[in-house]
């Protein structure tokens, strides 16, 4: 049925509709509507049997959930930022005993400073958690991704992480089709564990393990990823023919066939960019986009695949590795091992700066005449690092950068 | 008519026949389960291993054997599932060190969205993992009054790590990161969580003490846990031989010697108050339970710590005032009476 809804809405929806029977909630923003849409589905009875418990902390949602998977039941929850990095224990637990939660991960800055708005620096943080992780580009792909997630999660019995841009997409109000009931529970059949927590057949889950063979536990997760590189687009296959749409599957080239420049990335910002490359074909450019749905497992053929004829690669990113440059772009650059082409990160749209077309065009055009610097800060206000490094050399107590840098922007604009 | 009492100390072997069936000891029935098997790996005259397997036996015994633990990381979890061995005979689930109050929530709420209220739900772990790292989940277990009883064995500090110090490390105590040197040698006083009382300001249904010198009690306490529904908290002591420096054959011993000086107060609170006491009939002097313990030795030195004795015996008392241990109007609990 089409609705015109709020994003986080379209996500409570999509789960509920995969029926979970345990939803564990922690507010923060900006994830916090899906969850309170939740709440009032579960508490006016509409999706039952679920129990929605209010924790004390991510890490004890995460925990929470922990124990209701291994239990057997359908497991939900949703975090962003801070709140990610204060579940990151339970969050390699979870993987590492193989337990199928589903989570929303609604993008967002991590601190300090403080920062509530959208970049990639939470779920990239936690990239070698294990988790499966994809990134819708849309609402409807946030939708759609979440009922995917939980078949994928299942049947490989890994933990899925649906990322999806903090108020970019979380509180975007627009047109979705949400699906029938009827149409999610042919898609997606009641879960049947592979390990549970059983009176009538005791097993010991979590136990330790030494150097005999955690490495074979730890391949076997690797291998269960693998195994996803298949799954996930059989998966998003069933859905096309289910739904009639396309959403998930790992990658998304978008006019990439012989595309001398081609840009990667991943999110919402993949709309801007699509906008942008149309504009630059119409003018005679020759670029394409790669947008990544499935950033793990890391789908390094099809990333080749798509980029391999290329005579230069913009890895977009919404987050930093500090002390390197690009998160996405090393793993780009795994996949391109032996092509030889020009390689450009651009780190862009950090806690919430907006990704102009504008700037995208002055960028692309720069990259096309490759005339970029390899690591590039778009639209980064030089002078305004200049003028506070400059501080810091001349004062030994120089204060808070974050606290200077707003000062400075406050006296020249007042 | 004066009122006869009869005592008895420790296991009810003799007299037990005696009682109606559900007084009978969990233990002494020839068909009782074994929830920790025997083979695992503890140190010997492990305290936590002892209270573990009655309070867990008594829970299956209760549930008909319908029942799930979820253990923090520690001592229990780490000698009862070296891979790939286990010596649970009840479906058990290790997460990590904080977490065993959550993700016991998890289990229960997953059992009752699925309609098995009969399966109970046990989350246990030593007192590093209770009162220190785990307090903030199993806080928030018992604000919500989940369906979970937590047994915390406390044994007075981080043994599986080496005997360092937690919060539940008695004041004057020796441990590797409060030794005895220095001025004010071992664990400082005025630190430290009362954890029954904090589980009591909760207001959950139902909070006991206990130690493995009175496992009658230990059974009756477990038993009776989960006769409530919420949550339950069930604080154990049990002695280690490693960290308190003993003999491996005085576990029992020391630990009655706890209950005996009024170090250890044994009670149940229902709904946040106190309602019945295990009384103390043969007072003795701290010095008596501190003095056969190693991480106590620095105080019976060359130079005697009289000073400091006299600090932990003043806490004594305390817990013998406010709990009227023996006071003959506070009512005693249990079947002894």
């Amino acid at each position: 049925m089409l609705k015109q809804i709020e994003g986080s809405r379209g996500v409570a929806e999509a789960v509920a509709l995969s029926r979970p029977e345990v939803i564990c909630a922690y507010p923060i923003s900006p994830q916090t509507h899906i969850v309170e849409a939740l709440s009032t589905l579960v508490k006016s009875g509409e999706l039952a049997p679920c129990e929605f418990v209010n924790v004390e902390s991510e890490f004890a949602a995460m925990s929470v959930a922990i124990g209701a998977s291994a239990a057997g039941a359908r497991a939900y929850t949703a975090t962003a930022s801070q709140g990610l990095l204060y579940m990151a224990e339970p969050l390699y637990n979870a993987s590492g005993l193989g337990l199928p939660i589903v989570m929303t991960v609604a993008n967002r800055a991590i601190g300090a400073p403080i920062n509530i708005w959208n970049d990639h620096s939470d779920s990239m943080s936690q990239r070698d958690s294990g988790w499966i992780q994809l990134y819708a580009e849309t609402n409807q792909e946030a939708l759609d991704l979440h009922i995917q997630a939980f078949r994928i999660a299942e049947e490989l019995s890994l933990p899925v992480m649906v990322c999806m841009d903090g108020f970019v997409l979380t509180h975007a109000v627009e047109r979705v089709d949400v699906p029938e009931q009827g149409q999610v529970d042919a898609f997606l059949p009641p879960y049947e564990p592979r390990q549970v927590l059983d009176p009538e057949d005791p097993i010991s889950i979590g136990a330790m393990v030494g150097p005999d063979a955690f490495t074979e536990v730890r391949y076997l997760a690797h291998d269960k990823q693998m195994q996803a590189l298949d799954l996930i687009p059989a998966v998003a296959a069933d859905f096309r023919a289910a739904f009639g749409r396309d959403s998930g599957g790992l990658v998304r080239p978008y006019r990439c066939e012989d595309a001398e420049t081609v840009v990667v990335a991943l999110g919402s910002v993949l709309g801007t960019i699509k906008d942008t490359v149309d504009e630059l074909r119409d003018e005679g450019m020759s670029i394409g986009v790669l947008g990544l749905t499935s950033f793990r497992p890391f789908p390094l053929d099809a990333v080749r695949t798509a980029l391999g004829g290329a005579q230069r690669v913009v890895v977009l990113e919404r987050a930093l590795a500090v002390g390197i440059g690009g998160i996405v772009a090393a793993n780009v650059r795994m996949a391109l091992s032996g092509i030889s082409l020009h390689g450009y990160t651009v780190i862009a749209g950090l806690g919430g700066r907006a990704i102009t077309k504008a700037s995208l065009r002055r960028l692309f055009h720069e990259a096309a005449a490759d005339k970029l610097e390899p690591l590039t800060f778009l639209d980064l206000d030089r002078d305004l690092v200049e003028r506070e490094l400059q501080r810091t050399r001349t004062t030994r107590r120089s204060g808070p950068a974050a606290e200077n840098l707003l000062r400075d922007l406050g006296t020249r604009v007042g | 008519m004066e009122r006869v009492r009869f005592y008895q100390i420790g296991s009810y072997a003799a007299g037990n026949r005696l009682l109606d069936g559900e007084l009978q000891t969990v233990q002494s029935d020839t068909h009782r389960t074994n929830s920790l098997n025997s083979g695992h790996r503890a140190c010997q005259g492990c305290g936590e291993a002892l209270g573990a397997r009655y309070a867990l036996d008594a829970v299956m015994r209760a549930t008909g054997n319908q029942m799930v633990a979820v253990n923090a990381t520690g001592c229990l979890e780490v000698f009862s599932t070296p891979y790939p061995e286990t010596a649970w005979q009840v479906p058990w689930l290790h997460s990590l060190f904080g977490n065993a109050p959550a993700v016991a929530t998890g289990v229960a709420a997953a059992l009752k969205a699925k309609g098995r209220t009969d399966v109970r739900v046990v989350g246990q772990g030593g007192d590093g993992g209770t009162v220190d790292i785990g307090l903030a989940c199993l806080s928030g277990m018992f604000e919500r009054n989940d369906d979970v009883l937590y047994i915390c064995y406390d044994n007075g500090g981080y043994m599986n790590t080496g005997v360092q110090r937690s919060g539940a490390t008695p004041h004057g105590a020796a441990t590797t990161t409060t030794p005895a040197v220095g001025p004010q040698p071992g664990n400082d006083f005025g630190k430290g969580k009362n954890l029954p009382a904090i589980a009591m300001a909760h207001r959950i249904p139902y909070v006991a003490t206990a130690t493995v010198a009175d496992l009658r009690d230990l059974e009756y306490k477990a038993t009776r846990a989960m006769k409530f529904h919420g949550a339950r908290y069930l604080h154990v002591l049990v002695p280690c031989p490693l960290g308190w420096r003993t003999a491996s054959n005085e576990t029992v011993k020391i630990a009655r010697l706890a209950t005996e000086t009024g170090i250890f107060p044994v009670f149940e609170a229902e709904d946040g108050e106190v309602v019945a006491v295990s009384k103390i009939r043969r007072r003795l002097p701290v010095a008596d339970y501190l003095q056969p313990q190693g991480r106590f030795a620095h105080l019976f030195g060359a130079t005697p710590r009289e000073d400091v004795i006299a600090k932990i015996q003043a806490e004594a008392d305390r817990n013998v005032r406010v709990f009227g241990l023996t006071d003959p109007e506070v009512p005693v609990h249990g079947v002894v009476s």
